[in-house]
């Protein structure tokens, strides 16, 4: 096989008024023309580990290489081969789309002939056609993502890094934007992908790597992590903890996998989730139990993360890459957004 | 293991070449980004407008509201006019701070510093961005002033090399405040860091009032600070040594003008860079 992206040992600590390990001994390999996802919570070091790789940013230990190059003697080489899209790396609000690519364009150092042509056929490729000559302060989230894939593009790379491309936008552009990436591994392009939605991950990587605190803690296909993880998870609320107890345990006896209570909430994976739901329900009417709220969902990242580390994302996050703080407020906002765009997902269903 | 052997994309050149071929893309690259910050002002042209508000409120403030009050031996409107054109070019200098800043906070840089462009063709573009604003904005002044009743004494040439050092001037400061606008946390407090050294630059000068009326032990700042020589050399252009009244020949400002630009630019020029390489 063909090796992309390598990455051995990688180590970065940020020392500002609190001192974080942002990587702490990162090592995975990406094979060429694949996907590969890095899944993490906030403040986990993938988009730390991103920037090392499109020579951003400087490890303090380690190596990382794009296609046999590595990232700080060949910093030059390295950045004329890849493109960067996602959370940071930003599109100019007061250009249009178009001069947006032929920016790009320009500072890649391509023809000027090459440049109109090809910004036109990205816009064309990306829906973007019609607001091609519009101030980017008038296009929506969803197409502002596609724009920013779209400059990373435009020189033809070999290799293209997204930092979480879909973070904060609603379900459909999420939708859309899945699909364009896609397109591009038809191409052959090898892609990096950063994300904290198993989801996202499941439906692009072809590989993934969870990482936590710095680490790599497990990889494999999407499908072997869920199949460790069960396909859907139960949730029950109930009216009182002590009904959450017993409920608790009429749940685990579902199994294969156990359940978790907090509260008055319980919570268990299970395989075929509309028969484990019809089972539930029918032994806890046995038992007089009546829930208040019954939900079956996806498995998330966080579910991931409690069966592989036993703690909850929300844990992790002590320093957020170490970032400056109107990222993390901006990251913070973000999250709250997607928690509200679950919600209606969540609930409904099994009334 | 191997490694994935690539089909070049359409490039027409790669990074690593000689000297020459490193200066013809820097200059490639800063005429790029200068053209984008360009096409910004111009896609706000609310900023653009208010932003020359300022300076002209100012004028109708000292030439009808103070002015009376101030004696300079000569026509006040006069004697005020280069003090505008410095003093505006100073306060100016702050958006390369505030554009620099909201660069880096937005990610546009971090999108730079991903591409195979010149490293210095960020500060570049946006220090000549705004040098090429200030063009405008003293033209606009200009106008303003003489519909004011100023009335330049000395000719077009010595008009000219006026505005010359004016723009040089301002040049420098820009690459000061690029150094505030890359330390800053945000654009909001790259605006707030700026003013703090703005005003005893602008108003400890000569550029209002004749430094005389000042406390002595106010007068040697006052006297022989950057904006204030700047003034003192434009004004000895714009309307005569003898009008201008320093006690010194146009020459002996235009030189310490000159002089102090080049300290700046020395200066600063390194510092800048050094916080853009190190700024994460």
């Amino acid at each position: 096989m063909t090796i992309a992206i390598e990455v051995a040992d990688l180590q970065k600590t940020f020392s500002g008024k609190r001192t974080v390990r942002a990587l702490d001994g990162v090592s995975f390999a990406v094979e060429s023309g694949t996907v590969f996802g890095l899944l993490g919570p906030n403040g986990s070091g993938k988009t730390t580990a991103v920037r090392v790789l499109t020579t951003i940013l400087q490890a303090d230990g380690g190596r990382a290489s794009v296609l046999g190059h590595d990232v700080r003697k060949e910093a030059a080489l390295v950045r004329s081969l890849i493109g960067l899209a996602g959370q940071y790396a930003a599109v100019d609000e007061n250009l249009t789309g178009r001069e947006n690519l032929r920016m790009v364009g320009n500072l890649n150092h391509l023809e000027r002939s090459f440049v109109a042509a090809r910004a036109q056929e990205l816009l064309d490729q990306f829906n973007l056609a019609d607001a091609a000559d519009r101030p980017l302060k008038t296009y929506s989230g969803g197409m502002r993502r596609r724009l920013d894939l779209a400059a990373a593009l435009v020189a033809r790379p070999t290799v293209l890094f997204l930092d979480e491309p879909t973070t904060g936008l609603d379900p459909q552009s999420r939708n859309d934007l899945w699909e364009v990436i896609e397109g591009l591994v038809g191409d052959g392009t090898t892609v990096l992908l950063t994300t904290q939605y198993l989801e996202e991950a499941d439906r692009l990587a072809s590989t993934l790597a969870v990482i936590d605190k710095g680490r790599v803690i497990a990889e494999g296909t999407p499908t072997s992590m869920k199949a460790s993880l069960g396909a859907t998870v139960l949730e029950v609320g109930l009216h009182s903890i002590d009904d959450a107890r017993r409920t608790g345990a009429i749940l685990d006896a579902l199994g294969p996998h156990q359940a978790l209570v907090s509260g008055t909430l319980v919570e268990v994976t299970v395989d075929d989730g509309p028969r484990a739901a019809m089972a539930g329900l029918r032994n806890l009417d046995a038992e007089s139990i009546t829930p208040a709220t019954f939900n079956l969902r996806e498995p998330s990242l966080d579910d991931v993360f409690l069966s592989l580390t036993g703690h909850r994302t929300e844990d992790t996050t002590p320093g957020n890459d170490a970032e400056d703080g109107a990222k993390r407020s901006r990251r913070r906002r973000k999250r709250i957004e997607e928690v509200e765009d679950a919600l209606p997902i969540a609930t409904g269903e099994l009334a | 293991m191997t490694t994935a052997t690539i089909d070049a994309p359409a490039q027409p050149s790669t990074p690593s070449g000689g000297l020459g071929s490193r200066l013809h893309w820097l200059a490639s690259d800063t005429v790029t980004l200068t053209r984008r910050n360009l096409l910004a002002v111009t896609r706000i042209p609310e900023a653009l407008f208010f932003s020359t508000v300022q300076p002209i409120m100012f004028v109708l403030l000292f030439r009808y509201v103070f002015g009376g009050a101030i004696n300079t031996g000569t026509d006040y409107v006069n004697y005020l006019m280069p003090g505008i054109f410095v003093q505006t070019v100073a306060f100016g200098a702050v958006s390369t701070s505030i554009g620099l800043a909201e660069d880096l906070q937005k990610g546009l840089i971090e999108r730079f510093r991903a591409l195979p462009m010149s490293r210095g063709a960020v500060l570049l573009g946006r220090t000549t961005a705004d040098l090429i604003r200030n063009i405008f904005t003293i033209i606009i002044m200009t106008v303003v002033g003489i519909l004011v009743g100023f009335r330049p004494t000395t000719g077009v040439l010595a008009y000219l090399a006026a505005v010359g050092l004016i723009l040089l001037f301002a040049y420098a400061l820009s690459w000061g405040f690029a150094v505030i606008g890359l330390t800053a946390p945000n654009s909001e407090t790259a605006q707030v860091m700026s003013f703090p050294l703005l005003f005893p630059l602008t108003f400890v000068s000569s550029a209002f009032v004749p430094v005389a009326s000042m406390p002595s032990w106010l007068q040697g700042f006052a006297t022989y600070q950057p904006v204030s020589v700047t003034v003192s050399a434009c004004r000895s252009l714009m309307i005569g040594a003898q009008a201008a009244n320093t006690g010194h020949p146009t020459s002996y400002w235009v030189v310490q003008t000159l002089a102090w630009t080049a300290v700046l630019l020395i200066a600063l020029i390194p510092l800048a860079i050094h916080r853009y390489r190190t700024r994460t």
